[in-house]
């Protein structure tokens, strides 16, 4: 394909690439907004005599005005740096953010009272009040803002808290984090509270360690707020006091009750107080407010369930709940930045700024799932069902699943070690966004119960229940008691000596269990596990299990119903459901003195929580789809309609009885040389003209403008009166052969005849087959492949195929190339046969003494030019008459062409 | 002007039509001429047909199924599944299970080619024959036989990418039974039942998917003389595709590539079938194809031919 000498196609090029940068250039970029650096002094304490410095950020609303504002919260060991970009983005969407470093984060002063309502409640009111002092800020009444407040985990729970003791508090988007974290800490599926609860050991230390005196290493992972330690306040060089080393920039209480239970294990009836009053369990009814509440699903430190309760208490009160499980959490996960801020940002659009656009608040019950991969990327996608209303952890409806297995029996290994893992508090991160489990169960630590595998697929959403039984061995041989250290005091059997053992100064890690005479308290771990089959690992979803401590009176049976962890997952079809009961977890508080437990059902069913009303929407074509296609057709449409070249036929009848008259016909090559210039003669019926001309001389490209091949430039070629153009219905009665013959080699010589007469659409009696064939003279050949004949043979072939149909102007080019001269002498006999039945030829030749046999006209062409035209007789008697001698047609050629000087 | 009407010899006295073998209509075309009766499919076809590319591109497309079958029979101890069953791991399933496999094993690269070499060949092999200027001297209109040639040439690719699956379809039927289908991934089964009128709409995505390269291919044949080039540049086409797809940093751009969707129809065989990949690759693979094809033409009106 050539490109060059197109001009228009150039320009076209330039200008759409002219139009593509002008447009990158020239499109709105993201409003810059710009954060004002604040300082703002607080008063606290449960007397209202504590000055504190907080130390905040406001972000102007990108469009000016006045605004609604939205208070940022950041996460546990986070500052107000955590939520920069977060606040950046609402603020390019119009909002005054104000974010800010609670007290004993980042560069504010003040201790960490844990969102007590004395301390970090009190700061949040304040800024609500200096919120409003903001020129930038809309106001629903005097010293009363338009404001939401937003903010993830520790943040999250400041957003719930400051709404149930700040009226003036208009939504909230509390993400990944807790309803009460007492319960949070010391969770119990049995449903027998936080006194009741297995310590959720690893987790609060590396909580606890969030706030100590110097930055962890580590960081603790959080979707929402992407907490970042590195603002934590400059320090001079001072060696650190004892309660420092001790509490951080804890406050004492806070940080004794967090001594005393984990030292023990257990909690103490003052840690749960102090711990509720930090959550919203303790303000029941006063979250009157729209609330979002974003839970991770991928969470085992706030799972669900918090986000459940939280649901819950907000809904009694009749204020709109919107509830979304995404993907992340405090274990890792994608986080779906993108998405939380979109949806943060629909509900204070629909819920601050009075929006009458509903949409962008969203459904009542989100779940992000696993769409599969991406096609091209194959990375994950995240597909969001949504449902109309949110039915809560035990589903729309159940699903009973049966469940099977004999009681098993399971050992405490001394001192909890080894322990089996779910989920590794603070590394959830380590698996990334993949499923990755790290979930071992250790030997004889473990029972289980599966179901049958499934015939349908299996969507559990929810908390899924199962009613367990447990008994305690009374003897320490029972079979599985291996994990018994040799030696070592019977621990079960004597029932007190259990905590004994263990030595009175040391730490014990559960000093209650197994402690009581007259029974013991058993520690589980429930796990919900998806069992696919061959041999693929069994999966636990999320990496979550739920602790529960079932008390078993002396040679009796314990039962407990218990809540499995809440998650949303799909049982393939062929998998089975595998309930785990394991005596250890890392992230818990376990008991140190071995034991042995026999597990068993009490009831042989599972009960599973479903919800077919989730649906993932169907995406609605994406708008390219339709325009796409539509803007390329109209494009092809222009392309075609403007790239056609319409001339009228023009008929001229006086021309109908000439075969061929060209008329100042001009073609030039691609570099501008002149290959026909100027070119004017005509041929009358009954011709036989031959063309002469050296090479280059333009006979063949003239031969192509007759057949239509080649636009001329200028000029025209008109035969019998009819215009030339690209399939012209005159051309039909041309027959042509030029530039050697044109088959298809796999075909026999009789097939392309045949095929090349089809082809034309006319009747097949008027080809005249015979007379063609005969003029071939290919004989039994006739019926090879083309590919095996000589060039003699293609050459009668085609000049056959050029007379098919006796056409009324026959073009011939070189017709004698390749032929032996008897067939030179019956072509010659042919052709003048040929014009004497009324039919014109013409025929271009480099034999002159050919073409002085057979044509009774010529015209020489040279350089494109005509030289001279005329009868071969005139030419002749010309030369003859110059020098007195016969002559030649040769002679004459060179002559005019200048080489015989 | 010079004349050669200078002298009359003796053929001038002839009558005009006293031996005509064929008399002139209104537009000047010989008796029986008609612009929309030139080119009949049938005998474009036929002019295909029997070429040996066009035989034996069918011949391997309709012994693929078979090798591959002997393939699975004589390496039949594969070691275990992975974690996630691959469409390759199901391929013994069934029919309808090998089916899906030998399309996602071809769709990529051998229907690719075989569709090139199809709608590429087309015009630049009567180029390079010089056919071509006796069938447009015949006259042919142009638009017309580029509309002819361009049927004829989807067909013959719609004929290719269609019988492979239905081949191997019928192998995998004799070899392997007629059962569910086994999903990828999930490994649940679906009814074979259901399952064949969505395989219906696989084949035909896997045909429309291919209507670029059909498209470019068609343009690169009206541009040049040579076969080969033509197909090539189709082929070349995909490839730079491809590997333009691997590069994450292009991000939503990516799905204007005109290969991103190929393997979109893998969505129809999932438990719920999902088509709103295959739209989007219907509507890319449309909109690219209108424009080549349409420049096509075009080319070809506009285009001196020298071959």
């Amino acid at each position: 394909m050539k490109f060059a000498g197109k001009p228009v196609t150039w320009i076209a090029v330039v200008t759409v690439l002219v139009v593509a940068v002008a447009a990158w250039a020239l499109w709105p970029s993201a409003p810059e907004v710009r954060a004002q650096e604040q300082r703002i002094a607080v008063v606290d304490g449960p007397r209202d005599d504590q000055r504190v410095t907080l130390d905040a950020s406001f972000f102007p609303p990108a469009g000016g005005g006045k605004a609604p504002a939205v208070l940022l919260a950041h996460g546990f060991g986070g500052s107000k740096q955590s939520v920069r970009a977060a606040a950046t983005r609402l603020a390019q969407e119009g909002y005054a953010v104000l974010t800010w470093s609670a007290r004993g984060f980042g560069r504010s002063t003040g201790q960490i009272a844990l969102n007590s309502p004395d301390y970090e409640v009190k700061d949040v009111r304040q800024l609500v009040d200096w919120l409003a002092a903001r020129p930038e800020v809309r106001l629903d009444a005097a010293g009363d803002p338009r404001v939401g407040v937003a903010g993830g985990s520790y943040g999250g729970a400041i957003a719930l808290m400051a709404a149930a003791y700040d009226g003036r508090i208009d939504a909230i988007v509390p993400q990944i984090t807790w309803y009460d974290l007492a319960d949070a800490l010391f969770p119990d599926a049995g449903g027998k509270g936080p006194q009741n609860g297995v310590f959720k050991r690893m987790w609060a230390g590396l909580f606890f360690s969030r706030g100590g005196p110097t930055p962890g290493v580590g960081q603790v992972p959080a979707a929402g707020g992407g907490e970042l330690g590195a603002d934590q306040a400059d320090r001079p060089g001072l060696p650190l006091t004892a309660q420092e080393v001790r509490c951080g920039r804890f406050l004492p209480e806070v940080c004794d009750i967090y001594q005393r239970v984990a030292e023990t294990g257990r909690a103490t009836q003052d840690a749960i107080d102090t711990l509720r009053r930090s959550s919203p369990v303790s303000v029941p009814g006063r979250i009157k407010i729209p609330t979002l509440l974003l839970q991770g699903q991928r969470d085992s430190l706030f799972t669900l369930a918090q986000a459940d309760a939280n649901a819950r208490a907000v809904a009694a009160t009749g204020a709109p709940v919107g509830v979304a499980w995404f993907d992340g959490g405090h274990d890792g996960g994608n986080g779906e930045v993108d998405w939380i801020h979109e949806r943060t940002a629909g509900w204070f659009d629909r819920y601050l700024r009075k929006s009458a656009d509903a949409e962008g608040a969203g459904s009542p019950f989100t779940v992000t799932r696993d769409g599969g991969r991406d096609p091209g990327t194959r990375r994950p996608v995240q597909l969001h069902a949504t449902a109309t209303g949110y039915p809560g952890l035990s589903g729309a409806s159940t699903v009973p699943v049966p469940l099977s297995g004999p009681d098993q029996r399971v050992a405490n290994p001394p001192g909890g070690s080894p322990s089996s893992i779910s989920a590794v508090p603070g590394f959830g991160g380590l698996g990334g966004t993949g499923n990755l489990s790290l979930s071992v169960d250790m030997a004889g630590q473990s029972a289980h119960f599966d179901s049958a595998p499934l015939t349908a697929p299996l969507q559990v959403t929810g908390s899924s229940t199962v009613r367990v039984r447990v008994r305690t061995e009374a003897g320490a041989d029972g079979a599985g008691t291996d994990a018994k250290p040799a030696g070592e005091p019977d621990a079960e059997n004597g029932g007190p000596e259990g905590d004994g053992t263990a030595g009175d100064g040391e730490a014990t890690r559960d000093g209650t269990a197994q402690g009581k005479p007259g029974g013991g308290e058993v520690t589980l771990f429930a796990k919900l596990y998806d069992v696919g089959g061959g041999g693929q690992a069994p999966v636990l979803p999320e990496g979550l299990v739920a602790p529960v401590r079932i008390t078993v009176p002396e040679g009796g049976v314990g039962e407990a119903t218990v809540t499995l962890p809440a998650v949303d997952h799909r049982f393939d079809v062929g998998h089975r459901l595998r309930v785990a009961f394991t005596t250890t977890d890392l992230g818990y508080s376990t008991p140190a003195a071995p034991a042995v437990h026999e597990v068993g059902l009490a009831s042989q069913t599972l009960t599973v929580p479903t919800n077919p009303s989730l649906r993932t929407p169907a995406t609605g074509l994406t708008w390219w789809t339709w325009a796409l296609p539509a803007a390329s057709v109209v494009v092809a449409a222009v392309l075609l309609l403007i790239g056609r070249r319409r001339r009228a036929d023009r008929h001229d009848p006086a021309l109908e009885t000439v075969p061929l008259r060209i008329d100042g016909l001009t073609k030039a090559y691609g570099n501008g040389e002149l290959a026909v210039d100027g070119l004017s003669f005509t041929v009358e019926h009954g011709q036989v003209l031959g063309l002469l001309g050296p090479n280059g001389a333009g006979k063949t490209t003239t031969m192509r403008m007759m057949m239509g091949l080649i636009h001329p430039d200028a000029g025209e070629i008109r035969i019998f009166g009819h215009r030339v153009s690209p399939g012209a219905p005159v051309l039909s009665r041309l027959g042509s052969f030029v530039e050697g013959p044109g088959f298809l080699p796999h075909l026999t010589g009789r097939a392309n005849l045949e095929l090349y007469w089809k082809a034309t659409g006319r009747p097949r009696q008027d080809a005249h087959f015979t007379e063609a064939l005969e003029i071939a003279g290919l004989g039994g050949a006739l019926d090879r492949a083309v590919r095996t004949y000589s060039q003699g043979m293609r050459q009668r072939l085609a000049i056959a195929q050029a007379m098919l149909g006796l056409p009324d102007l026959l073009v011939l080019d070189e017709p004698a190339n390749g032929l032996d001269p008897p067939q030179i002498r019956e072509m010659r006999e042919v052709l003048i046969e040929y014009a004497s039945r009324g039919r014109t030829v013409i025929v271009s030749s480099h034999l002159l003494a050919e073409v002085e046999q057979t044509c009774d006209h010529v015209v020489v062409m040279h350089r494109g030019r005509l030289v001279t035209a005329g009868p071969v007789s005139d030419l002749l008697s010309r030369r003859a008459s110059g020098n007195g001698s016969g002559s030649r047609l040769e002679d004459v050629f060179l002559d005019l062409i200048g080489e015989n000087a | 002007m010079n004349d050669v009407n200078g002298s009359r010899t003796a053929l001038t006295g002839v009558p005009v039509g006293g031996d005509h073998g064929s008399g002139s209509q209104g537009d000047g075309s010989a008796a029986g001429y008609l612009a929309r009766r030139t080119l009949p499919l049938a005998v474009e076809f036929a002019r295909q047909f029997r070429r040996r590319r066009t035989l034996v591109m069918f011949g391997l497309l309709l012994a693929l199924p078979w090798i591959l079958v002997i393939a699975f029979k004589v390496g039949s101890n594969s070691g275990q599944p992975g974690a996630t069953l691959r469409i390759s791991d199901l391929a013994t399933e069934g029919g309808l299970n090998f089916a899906a496999f030998a399309l996602s094993v071809s769709a990529s690269f051998l229907l690719v080619v075989a569709v090139a070499l199809f709608c590429g060949d087309t015009v630049a092999s009567e180029a390079s024959w010089s056919s071509l200027r006796y069938l447009l001297a015949a006259p042919i209109p142009r638009d017309r036989l580029l509309r002819q040639k361009l049927i004829v040439a989807m067909a013959y690719s719609a004929a290719a990418v269609v019988c492979l699956p239905l081949m191997a379809l019928l192998a995998g039927t004799l070899a392997f039974g007629w059962h569910d289908v086994r999903v990828p991934g999930t490994g649940e089964t679906i009814a074979a039942l259901e399952v064949l009128p969505r395989f219906g709409v696989v084949i035909g995505y896997a045909l429309v998917s291919q209507f670029v390269v059909a498209a470019l291919a068609f343009l690169l044949s009206v541009g040049t003389d040579s076969p080969l080039g033509a197909v090539g540049g189709a082929v070349g086409l995909v490839i730079v595709s491809n590997i333009l797809q691997a590069v994450e940093a292009l991000g939503s751009l990516r799905e204007f590539l005109p290969t991103f969707w190929n393997t979109a129809w893998l969505d129809a065989l999932a438990p719920q079938p999902e088509y709103s990949g295959m739209v989007k690759g219907v509507a890319v693979s449309v909109a690219y194809s209108a424009i080549l094809v349409a420049l096509a033409f075009r080319r070809f009106r506009r285009k001196d031919v020298v071959s």
